[in-house]
């Protein structure tokens, strides 16, 4: 009984660790020690050898990709930041009805009641050169021949990802304005602020960890993408992960493996920096 | 064609009339069955009788040849189970080279042929017990054309990948041997897809895919092996590079047809760069492109939805594939005879059939024509405009009446290959260039 009772926090943590170590601790492993072998067109080699990230590292094309996919991953944060506070903002503080709210913020999320790939697809016909939207211009007189850069393009790129990821931002940000004070707001138009004031010295603040945790998400799903960038660009414009994907496709299992090792030192870095400004576990938990 | 390959067919004096492979193995079974049971003979004819419904082959190959309408008529009509899996490009190269007794028959294209077979998993077949050996189109057989003309050897030619040293060598042998890495079965001549209500002129040469004209309105396939091929043939004929072999480049000419994309893709003279087949039908068929790299089946899906889309035949010549049926090493006794009649049976003409009325050529195009009406056969091979509506194999309309296949006839479009896909020595390094221009 009592070897039970010193035993029980560990078979406690044991679900969790299991899980960790099964989905996650494994894989990583695995792909940690494939991305030192060696490789030729059909086997691999179990070895030790930095071949793999040395042609990582001196190949133009790694950098390339990377100032690539990070441009996207910061053009998109900033703009399904911006739009995400905003929404957050006027469903919290403008809608004054809890139904409304509620009834609001649902209709955020029925896009996603769809597949991502559906909502990504059907935005071709819309933008190509003789859809909907080129038509209409014309239409109006407002362009003589149809926009070719609305379509396979990095503005098709940038606008898919918007559509696709905002959501992640609203709702933590919806989540943590929700539960600030109203009596703060007062308190705050009270002391003589301004309502822009109220809006960076109180509610942006108690928003830091909906904000941080929304940029953890948008960040991490621009940068682990692949598929948007190629329907979108029509395969001209690559990521990271595209590079990856191409020598998967070719069996190239070490390189790629190296690839991702690089990638999500990155990723996890990056988040980290997200991490330090905002600590999510202290407002979480408050 | 047909007049050559009637010639052919009274000179073998190759039956005309179809064969029901069942019924002969149902024959050779009665006949194994009475004599083990009158005692003459023991051992093997009667395995043969009793355990022939028990063997399964696995049908490994590509999704447009290892369709499983033909393993189902393959089982009705052979008595044992034929089974298809399908996968595509490396995965099915390297699950052959490195899971070889995972499949009984590999279907692989010539270009994998050249990367597989010297690993010697694969059996040399015996020609002998290929019934329609001798029927078959000399450009595998003999690497030639019926008049005796050499066959472009340019990218991966069939011819030199189909000919084994021995049965278990893992070799290619030079020239005829009585030993075939693989049983040619699906091939077809690739060239360019234009919308010809857009461009109201006659497209005849390679280089118009980089015309200044189609700026913006262009594509390539983003298949590295092959899109490049597709640029080489554009770029040659533009008179920028004269390769040396454009299926297989030195760096230096690597380096220079990546140039010229780069720059082209630079000045925004490419809309697209597609990877599957439906990218490439709606890239078509929304008017986005005019002129790209195409399928033929992707062509004609473009034509089904009403807009008009023509596989046009150009001065240089097509780019052309291939594939055949290579026999596992580890096939033995039973299974092995059973791979055997596998192997005749598909060269014995419904599949060549089937195939044929989705735009493919068979091997043996004489058995193929036995299970096609005339006008379809007239159109498939013999270029001749339909006379009444043509049908894939599902009954779905290919073609309307009044109209003639792109290209032409049979030899009007195989007799006049330029290059084979392949895989380049420089693969890899080729495929890191391609790399950089997608990115660029």
């Amino acid at each position: 009984m009592r070897i039970l009772f010193r035993l029980a926090p560990y078979l406690q943590a044991l679900p969790l660790t299991a899980i960790l170590v099964v989905f996650i601790g494994i894989p990583l492993t695995a792909v940690v020690t494939v991305s030192f072998w060696d490789y030729d067109d059909f086997d691999l080699y179990p070895d030790f050898i930095l071949f793999n990230y040395i042609e990582l590292f001196t190949s133009e094309l790694t950098y390339r990709l990377y100032l690539a996919t990070i441009t996207n991953a910061l053009l998109v944060w900033a703009i399904t930041l911006v739009i995400g506070f905003t929404v957050s903002y006027f469903l919290v503080f403008h809608v004054k009805v809890l139904l409304w709210q509620i009834a609001l913020f649902l209709l955020c999320t029925v896009p996603f009641w769809t597949s991502n790939i559906i909502r990504m697809i059907s935005w071709i016909p819309f933008l190509g050169r003789n859809g909907m939207f080129n038509q209409a211009l014309m239409a109006a007189g407002i362009t003589d021949e149809p926009l070719d850069f609305l379509l396979f393009s990095d503005f098709a790129v940038i606008l898919t990802y918007v559509h696709l990821f905002t959501l992640f931002m609203i709702v933590p940000i919806f989540n943590s304005m929700a539960r600030i004070d109203p009596a703060l707001l007062e308190a705050a138009v009270d002391a003589g602020a301004k309502p822009w004031r109220v809006v960076w010295e109180v509610i942006v603040p108690l928003s830091k960890t909906g904000i941080a945790l929304g940029s953890i998400f948008v960040i991490a799903l621009v940068m682990g993408d692949f598929f948007v960038v190629r329907i979108m660009s029509g395969g001209q414009s690559g990521s990271v992960v595209s590079a990856m994907s191409n020598e998967i496709a070719l069996l190239q299992y070490p390189p790629a493996a190296a690839s991702a090792v690089v990638l999500i030192i990155i990723v996890a870095l990056m988040i980290a920096a997200i991490l330090r400004l905002v600590d999510v576990r202290k407002e979480l938990s408050t | 064609m047909a007049d050559d390959d009637k010639t052919v067919n009274h000179d073998t004096g190759v039956p005309t009339k179809r064969i029901g492979r069942r019924s002969v193995l149902k024959g050779a079974a009665a006949v194994a069955g009475t004599a083990a049971g009158s005692g003459a003979i023991t051992g093997f004819p009667t395995i043969w009788a009793q355990n022939i419904r028990d063997i399964t082959l696995l049908h490994l190959g590509s999704s447009y040849s290892a369709i499983i309408d033909i393993a189902r008529q393959a089982t009705e009509d052979l008595g044992f189970t034929v089974e298809m899996q399908n996968s595509f490009g490396d995965a099915l190269v390297n699950r052959v080279a490195t899971q070889p007794n995972s499949v009984d028959i590999a279907e692989l294209e010539f270009w994998a042929v050249r990367r597989v077979y010297p690993r010697g998993e694969m059996r040399g077949i015996d020609v002998n017990r290929v019934n329609q050996w001798n029927n078959m189109v000399p450009i595998f057989t003999q690497g030639t054309y019926p008049d005796g003309s050499q066959v472009s050897r340019q990218g991966t030619a069939p011819f030199e990948v189909q000919y084994a040293t021995g049965e278990d060598t893992g070799e290619f042998a030079d020239g005829p041997t009585g030993w075939a890495t693989t049983i040619p079965t699906v091939y077809n001549a690739d060239t360019l897809g234009i919308r010809p209500d857009v461009i109201d002129r006659p497209i005849e040469t390679w280089s118009e895919l980089l015309n200044p004209e189609f700026a913006g309105r262009s594509a390539i396939v983003d298949i590295p092996s092959i899109g490049i091929m597709d640029a080489a043939m554009a770029i040659e004929s533009r008179g920028d590079i004269t390769y040396g072999d454009k299926g297989n480049m030195t760096r230096e000419e690597i380096d220079q047809t990546v140039d010229i994309l780069i720059e082209l893709k630079r000045a925004g003279h490419f809309r697209a760069f597609w990877s599957t087949f439906d990218e490439s039908v709606n890239l078509m068929a929304s008017g986005e492109v005019v002129i790209q790299s195409m399928w033929s089946p992707a062509v004609t899906a473009v034509r089904t939805q009403g807009i008009n889309c023509e596989y046009v035949p150009l001065r240089e010549g097509y780019r052309g594939w291939g594939a055949g049926l290579g026999l596992m090493g580890h096939l033995d006794g039973l299974k092995l005879d059973a791979a055997y009649e596998y192997v005749n049976w598909y060269l014995s003409g419904w599949q060549g059939g089937f195939i044929a009325k989705q735009g493919y050529y068979s091997a043996v195009p004489e058995t193929a024509r036995q299970f096609l009406t005339e006008d379809e056969w007239n159109y498939w091979y013999e270029g001749q405009v339909a006379q009444g509506d043509i049908l894939d194999p599902y009954g779905n309309l290919m073609e309307t009446a009044g109209n003639a296949r792109d290209g032409g006839a049979f030899w009007e479009r195989m007799g006049n290959i330029a290059c084979w896909n392949t895989v380049m020595d420089e693969n890899r390094y080729m495929v890191r260039k391609w790399n950089e221009f997608i990115a660029a």
